[in-house]
């Protein structure tokens, strides 16, 4: 589904992913660990296509329609209609426009792509209600401003409730772990749990093991210094949570 | 005195696919010639077949006005505008009065089925009335029937001073005296017509009342009055809407509009100004230099002033509140949007005379391209208004990094039992909020636009809602073609 292929890119003058390779299919879950500044973040951002991060080497190749088609050459709002999701670390505030409006264009605008008839507001309320079950979440969150006046967990929460509602194909979920409390980290892994299909894949990108106790992946890799060093399975990330990342760097 | 010309109206303008309500109509109609003197105040007066105490009135206006000069205080610059080069009046030409709106002329029937604005009796808006003013001249007035049995008049300012002299004479002038201002004394020279409404002790006003302003002939200035007077216990709800042919010369439209309140009367005016702003370059385009006020005359009163102003090359305006009465409350919600090379100076006043008065000023800017955008706003507290209170927020945003806002709050306290509360804010939309929308599946325009209605939301919910889509829809389609 993905794959990428010798991946540099830099903000400003910085060179952060010092070609990354990886690959990824339908129906895996694949951890990304490392210490601070390994270049996680950067790459979630450069898969979404965030304009403040350039990409200087490389393909990211991305099944569309049964065609590998370079997810760089797209821009973010084409990679989310072809089921691109990131969930980030730092949701952002947009005043004045209430949750569920945001998230009925943005389903309507995904749909369309996708050749179907958009969904009128009763029936996405509708939707958007049976999905709110999955993450815990109040209905007045549905006319709350977006993320404006959340906490911290209501946040991630709402990052797990739009991509239940999105139902993208790629899911990236970049340090959702991190803020957390352990309720709240339960909740939220088992949203995501109950969002693996066979059809879809999943990439964590995680500071700790203990996301990994929760949502089981198939293969976990440390990024370090903007390379992928070391590829195993779950038992790799416990390796790291007693041995640290010293003796790969 | 001058000859009268009948002129075939407009140049052909190929009508840009930005500004849809630029097609010029060509009718038959009567221009006066260009310029300014007291016999052009005479003839335009014996057109209206007016009274002598109105031609009177005009003349002492017209008189003031010359020893005035013009105000540069606002925040826009433009070359000096050449009041000998335009016609103060031009109108529709007719044979005689239509008896019904269905005899209008059907190139001016056409003209608003264009512009949104069906006249005919079965394709009314319905719970709307609407006054018609077409360049000079009302061409109508519709739903007279429902307004008559609520004993509320509504009709042209030329029509209340024939039928209702006493009514016009008593609040004529009062809340905006000729000496006013500048313009306000242009106004009361030149007026050609405008809206009247007077709505009864006790009455709240059975259907909407509207005023749709259309300039169309070419070289002409529009200088309406529109005087609303809502008596004891009674409620309006006025909406008022403009549009302009797109022309490359600069158009002039100085208007005057005074509210009196009575005790608990409540008056709720909203705009939506669309006039044409000049192209990308700044070519052409509306000067919009208005004076709107209003007055809490008796306790208990409310007059909310709410606005979008998305249009004309240089807007210059501030609606305000006289708070005379005890308990009395004024609001003014603005939203003005300004694109390319437009300039918007505009804010408001609120004036705090009776004890207790209360006033809430919410207004937002947009600015976008290399345009300039200005609050300017006056709380002013005298001494006997105990109590008073007031609360400001003053937000701008910034689209792009050619454009400009600028906030010029004043504030006069002389009681000390006031209560004052400013808040100002500039905001860029940032990258990450853009970014974020736009990986959910929204293209860059969309989430501007969402962006934008987000930061436009406090006011957006003050206008009647038809009137709020619509705002939507023109701030969303000048995004469009600002942004991008």
């Amino acid at each position: 589904m993905l794959e990428i292929k010798n991946l540099r890119a830099k903000v400003g003058d910085k060179e952060v992913l010092k070609g990354l390779n990886l690959t990824i299919n339908a129906g895996e879950v694949h951890a990304i660990m490392g210490p601070n500044g390994a270049g996680k973040s950067t790459l979630s951002k450069v898969l979404a296509g965030h304009p403040a991060y350039e990409v200087v080497e490389g393909d990211v190749l991305y099944d569309i329609n049964f065609k590998m088609t370079n997810l760089l050459d797209l821009a973010p709002d084409e990679r989310a209609k072809e089921g691109v999701f990131l969930a980030y670390q730092y949701p952002v505030e947009v005043p004045g426009v209430s949750n569920l409006s945001f998230l009925h264009m943005a389903f309507n605008s995904i749909v369309e792509h996708q050749g179907s008839e958009p969904m009128n507001e009763e029936d996405f309320k509708r939707l958007v209600l049976d999905k709110m079950k999955i993450v815990g979440m109040k209905q007045d969150f549905l006319e709350r401003p977006v993320n404006v006046g959340f906490s911290g967990g209501e946040k991630k929460r709402n990052e797990i409730l739009q991509m239940a509602v999105l139902s993208p194909r790629l899911a990236i979920l970049d340090e959702t772990d991190s803020g957390l409390d352990i309720d709240a980290l339960r909740v939220v892994s088992d949203g995501v749990n109950k969002l693996r299909r066979p059809d879809n894949a999943i990439l964590l990108i995680t500071h700790y093991q203990r996301l990994l106790d929760y949502i089981k992946p198939d293969f976990v890799h440390v990024l370090a210094d903007g390379k992928i060093v070391e590829t195993g399975d779950a038992a790799l990330a416990l390796k790291l949570e007693k041995q640290g990342y010293d003796w790969l760097l | 005195m001058a000859d009268q010309r009948t002129a075939a109206a407009s140049s052909e303008v190929d009508v840009s696919p930005d500004y849809k309500w630029g097609f010029s109509t060509e009718i038959e109609q009567e221009l006066i010639p260009k310029g300014l003197n007291e016999d052009i105040i005479r003839l335009i007066s014996s057109k209206k077949n007016e009274p002598e105490w109105m031609l009177e009135l005009r003349l002492k206006a017209f008189r003031h006005w010359l020893t005035l000069t013009e105000p540069t205080w606002a925040r826009v610059s433009y070359p000096k505008v050449d009041f000998q080069a335009i016609s103060y009046y031009a109108a529709p030409k007719k044979s005689e009065t239509p008896k019904s709106l269905d005899e209008l002329d059907p190139e001016l029937l056409k003209t608003f089925e264009k512009l949104g604005i069906p006249l005919q009796e079965q394709k009314r808006i319905s719970g709307v009335a609407m006054d018609v003013v077409f360049d000079s001249v009302s061409v109508g007035t519709t739903h007279q029937e429902v307004l008559e049995e609520a004993g509320v008049i509504f009709c042209s300012i030329s029509e209340a001073i024939h039928k209702h002299p006493e009514l016009v004479k008593k609040y004529f002038g009062t809340v905006v005296p000729y000496a006013d201002n500048f313009y306000a004394a242009l106004n009361a020279a030149v007026f050609t017509d405008g809206s009247f409404c007077y709505i009864p002790k006790g009455v709240r006003c059975p259907v909407d009342l509207s005023t749709y302003f259309r300039i169309n002939a070419k070289d002409t200035g529009q200088f309406e009055r529109t005087l609303l007077i809502a008596d004891e216990g009674s409620f309006v709800n006025y909406l008022e809407g403009c549009t302009a042919p797109q022309r490359d010369e600069n158009q002039l439209h100085a208007a005057v509009v005074e509210l009196v309140a009575m005790e608990n009367a409540e008056i709720k005016y909203s705009t939506v100004q669309n006039w044409y702003t000049g192209d990308k370059e700044g070519r052409g385009g509306i000067y919009n230099f208005v004076t709107k006020r209003g007055k809490c005359a008796g306790r208990n009163s409310k007059i909310s002033w709410t606005q979008v102003e998305a249009g004309s090359a240089i807007t210059w305006k501030y609606p305000s509140v006289i708070l005379q009465g005890e308990n009395s409350e004024g609001m003014f919600y603005s939203v003005a949007l300004t694109h390319d090379k437009m300039q918007a100076d505009t804010g408001t006043k609120m004036i705090h005379i009776g004890k207790n008065t209360k006033s809430t000023i919410i207004s937002k800017g947009i600015s976008t391209g290399d345009s300039s955008n200005a609050y300017r706003g006056l709380v002013k507290i005298m001494p006997s208004a105990d109590n008073a209170r007031n609360y400001s927020q003053c937000d701008s945003m910034l689209v792009g990094d050619r454009s400009s806002a600028h906030t010029f709050p004043s504030i006069e306290v002389k009681n000390k039992t006031a209560t004052i509360e400013h808040e100002a804010t500039t905001s860029r939309i940032s990258e990450d909020q853009l970014f974020y929308l736009q990986s959910r599946g929204l293209d860059q325009e969309k989430a501007i636009s969402m962006l934008v209605n987000g930061f436009c939301k406090q006011v957006f919910k003050e206008l009647p809602l038809e009137f709020s889509v619509e705002a939507v829809k023109l701030i969303e389609m000048k995004l469009e073609n600002s942004v991008g």
